[in-house]
């Protein structure tokens, strides 16, 4: 099955990636691609108490997770890669080719970002990356849960919040 | 009001006020806790809504729903460095009302524990 989801979510390790993806999809392993997080066991260890046993959860900052991704690929169960922030997605792309599609699963609220969906909220310039993102070749759709249609990009940056 | 007898009850959509209502209604106590929902708001966001519930109540208990959810990582980050604060979670009503009706917490984690049984009809499942 190997990777398949590319999902961008700021709460990273959280109910709806656990349970809500993960039940349905039997997602065996999820590789959190932070550098911050990468650099601290302390969160590292917050974040593994949060997974349940049988999901394997892996660190990686962007250049580790680029070079690994191979790897991951061809693990044999369905996994998941997840980035906190726009922009490391972004800078992954550029480092891994071979991304063809990425889920905005949840980008909430901070000052200077405006509502797109009900769980999207961007700044000018996330909307700019994401619009390059897909410019180089990248699907990019928001989708919080799996029973929930995939969003396109268009039309959840010309959104207001309520979708 | 007793402040060391108060509680944050923290979870996704309507759960903490739906616990808070159970208890209310079973016991009277609902008074003893306080509800925070994550929904719409990022970890830092979470982080500062936990933490104003817990400054405006006196609370040094936070229960919160999923072990793996932004609520309980926003309360580990908070009691990372508030060593007096204790965060149960996997919180259903049965360990609420138990610490409601004056057990500590880890009597009334067990009450969850032990609250938690399979009942199998005639059809089973």
């Amino acid at each position: 099955m190997a990777l398949e989801l590319f999902r961008i979510d700021d709460r990273l390790i959280h109910g709806q990636v656990v349970v809500g993806w993960g039940q349905p999809f039997g997602i065996g392993f999820i590789v959190l691609v932070d550098d911050e997080v990468a650099d601290s066991d302390w969160e590292q260890e917050l974040y593994r108490m949060g997974v349940p046993p049988g999901m394997d959860l892996f660190f990686d900052t962007v250049e580790s997770a680029a070079r690994r991704l191979p790897m991951y690929r061809e693990d044999r169960r369905t996994g998941m890669l997840l980035t906190g922030e726009i922009s490391t997605m972004r800078r992954l792309v550029d480092a891994a080719p071979g991304i063809d599609a990425v889920t905005v699963g949840g980008v909430h609220h901070k000052p200077g970002r405006t509502a797109r969906l009900r769980y999207v909220f961007l700044t000018a310039g996330e909307a700019q990356q994401l619009h390059a993102l897909a410019d180089a070749g990248v699907r990019i759709t928001a989708q919080d849960v799996p029973n929930a249609p995939p969003i396109a990009l268009d039309d959840f940056l010309s959104g207001d919040g309520t979708g | 009001m007793n402040e060391s007898r108060r509680a944050v009850i923290a979870g996704h959509g309507e759960f903490a006020k739906g616990v808070i209502s159970a208890v209310e209604q079973i016991t009277g106590l609902g008074e003893l806790f306080v509800p925070v929902s994550n929904t719409g708001l990022s970890p830092q966001g979470m982080d500062q809504r936990l933490r104003e519930a817990l400054e405006g109540s006196g609370a040094r208990v936070i229960f919160t729903d999923l072990p793996a959810g932004s609520c309980t990582m926003a309360a580990r980050r908070i009691a990372r460095t508030d060593p007096g604060l204790v965060v149960v979670t996997g919180a259903a009503l049965p360990t609420v009302l138990a610490w409601a009706c004056g057990c500590d917490t880890a009597e009334a984690v067990e009450r969850g524990h032990e609250s938690l049984k399979l009942v199998e009809g005639a059809g089973g499942a």
